[in-house]
């Protein structure tokens, strides 16, 4: 009975709350292909996809049905057990960061003090998956891919840390739910606009969309770090990426655009649930990074250093002395 | 909590056959994937012990960053392992010295009791539980240890330095795209509107 009460009963609702968030998420991920799919179509002046099911709607499922009865091959030159693990460790990272994602007040799987922190280390986790499995395709291809898109993400994140430690000042505490509730007066975008800005750009360079998309440049290296993967193992990396943009555009909701709350505390935005909100914000986001990506042409590999490291770099620190002068000055 | 203690014994024994790992494998690459490993697992452990401060900085700074350099280079490099291995024995004094030397140091200091193994429990001024861990460390390093806290950056930041300038060299045989004159061309100088007569060519 003891065994039972302390640790099957907590056990299975932690499992519940897990499922309802992958499930979701997963969901989500599908139908983020297909309105990306017809966010570019339109912008081409296109239809994008609109056979399979009421205006293309089952077009995800159909997708997801032929990947996975592809068969799953596996280069003889390769590294097994590392060529699938890749896949698995990116699928997974991308689940992971989901556990502190505050969705509404004290909607939250694990409200930890140090959530900011948790999601820069698993952000910075999310390299190995690239790497690893850059490596153990044994293709030059992938191999260039890779390293490619490791030293992208690797730079990238020090501005996106640089940018978090700015928010951290403005907050008070590493703790989502606290960075979300001391926005109560004023989202953060309205102080910190350039702040964004860079964070936002970085999230385009962390996730590898376009324009910083090098690391998959279809004309020089196929495919990049995944070249050699088919059937799951591709599904994975898929998932992974579009994952990981969802996840970057909650962060940015949490951070800038005031989480869950609604833009004025007034009543007819007090009508509409927290959670729908911040459901909002995320589309947003996630409708600016695609737009995004068929509005810029790619990045040239030396300017996309070249921003990183001499543009957001000097920039965002400046931005965290400043920010910690400010509050030393005015808000002690 | 046997749970706690299920979770210990089992990163425990992940982080040290892992270690082990790093030193045997054949692959380097592999090694340094242990390596990881044994990164990942001791940051378990440091949250089993509430210092999560500790445990996210492990992960970002080493896992995050310096493993992926040190993975890089490694996959960069063409080490042949036989080659290496060729010289074992005529290192093998030397190396069984050092072992000797440092084994005796750590049975001595934990056989002598210098090193109280229970002095989390006992430390003059534990962690308050309303204050965040994060902030704990601030408090300390920033006073008490200001000093040595400045002289360590000051030293990453000449080693840093020294790393740069021990590999820059100026290249002139590369061409190299000056990005500020590029800003300020104007279209009219490096582009022309060229009427172009049919079947004629410009």
């Amino acid at each position: 009975m003891g065994f039972i009460d302390t640790y099957i009963i907590p056990g299975a609702i932690v499992l519940a709350q897990l499922l309802s968030i992958v499930l979701p998420l997963l969901i989500a991920i599908a139908y983020l292909t297909f309105f990306e799919r017809k966010v570019i179509g339109a912008i081409q002046l296109r239809k994008g996809p609109s056979l399979v099911g009421p205006f293309g709607l089952l077009q995800p499922f159909a997708d997801v049905l032929k990947l996975m009865s592809k068969e799953t091959i596996i280069p003889s030159g390769a590294n097994k057990i590392i060529f699938i693990l890749a896949p698995m460790i990116t699928f997974i990272l991308s689940l992971v960061s989901w556990a502190v994602i505050p969705f509404d007040e004290g909607m939250v799987l694990a409200n930890i003090n140090l959530g900011l922190l948790y999601l820069l280390a698993i952000s910075s986790l999310n390299v190995y998956g690239v790497i690893i499995s850059g490596w153990a395709s044994n293709s030059k291809y992938a191999f260039l891919g890779a390293l490619r898109s490791t030293a992208q993400m690797i730079s990238y994140e020090i501005s996106i840390g640089l940018v978090i430690i700015t928010v951290l000042i403005c907050a008070g505490s590493m703790n989502l739910t606290k960075i979300v509730e001391a926005q109560k007066n004023v989202w953060f975008i309205i102080p910190m606009l350039p702040m964004f800005l860079i964070f936002f750009i970085s999230a385009l360079a962390e996730t590898n969309r376009a324009p910083f998309d090098l690391p998959e440049g279809e004309s020089e290296l196929v495919a990049g770090y995944f070249v050699e993967y088919s059937s799951i193992g591709f599904a994975f990396f898929f998932i992974g990426e579009y994952a990981n943009m969802i996840l970057m555009s909650a962060i940015t909701s949490i951070l800038f655009l005031g989480g869950w709350l609604p833009p004025l505390d007034i009543v007819p935005f007090k009508w509409i649930p927290n959670l729908v909100w911040f459901v909002l914000k995320i589309f947003l986001v996630l409708f600016v990074f695609l737009w995004v990506r068929a509005t810029f042409p790619r990045y040239r590999y030396d300017q996309l250093m070249r921003l990183g490291w001499k543009v957001f770099l000097p920039i965002s620190m400046l931005w965290v002395i400043i920010t910690a002068s400010v509050k030393i000055m005015f808000f002690k | 909590m046997p749970l706690l203690a299920l979770i210990f014994y089992v990163l425990a024994i992940v982080t040290i056959a892992s270690a082990v790992m790093v030193v045997t494998s054949r692959n380097p690459v592999h090694a340094v994937l242990f390596l990881i490993l044994t990164f990942f697992n001791a940051t378990g452990l440091f949250l089993l012990m509430g210092a999560e401060f500790l445990a996210m900085i492990l992960l970002i700074i080493y896992v995050g960053a310096i493993a992926v350099l040190f993975l890089f280079v490694v996959m960069m490099l063409n080490i042949n392992l036989v080659m290496l291995r060729q010289g074992f024995t005529s290192y093998l004094p030397l190396g069984g010295l050092i072992i000797i030397v440092l084994l005796t140091e750590l049975i001595m200091v934990i056989g002598l009791g210098d090193i109280d193994l229970n002095i989390a429990a006992k430390a003059t001024s534990p962690i308050p539980y309303h204050v965040p861990n994060a902030e704990a460390i601030g408090r300390v390093i920033y006073t008490q240890y200001v000093l040595a806290f400045h002289a360590a950056g000051i030293i990453l930041l000449v080693s840093m330095i020294g790393a740069i300038v021990l590999t820059l060299r100026q290249r002139t045989d590369v061409k190299r795209q000056s990005i500020d004159k590029q800003n300020l061309l104007l279209s009219e100088e490096v582009v022309e509107l060229v009427e172009v007569t049919r079947s004629k060519g410009v």
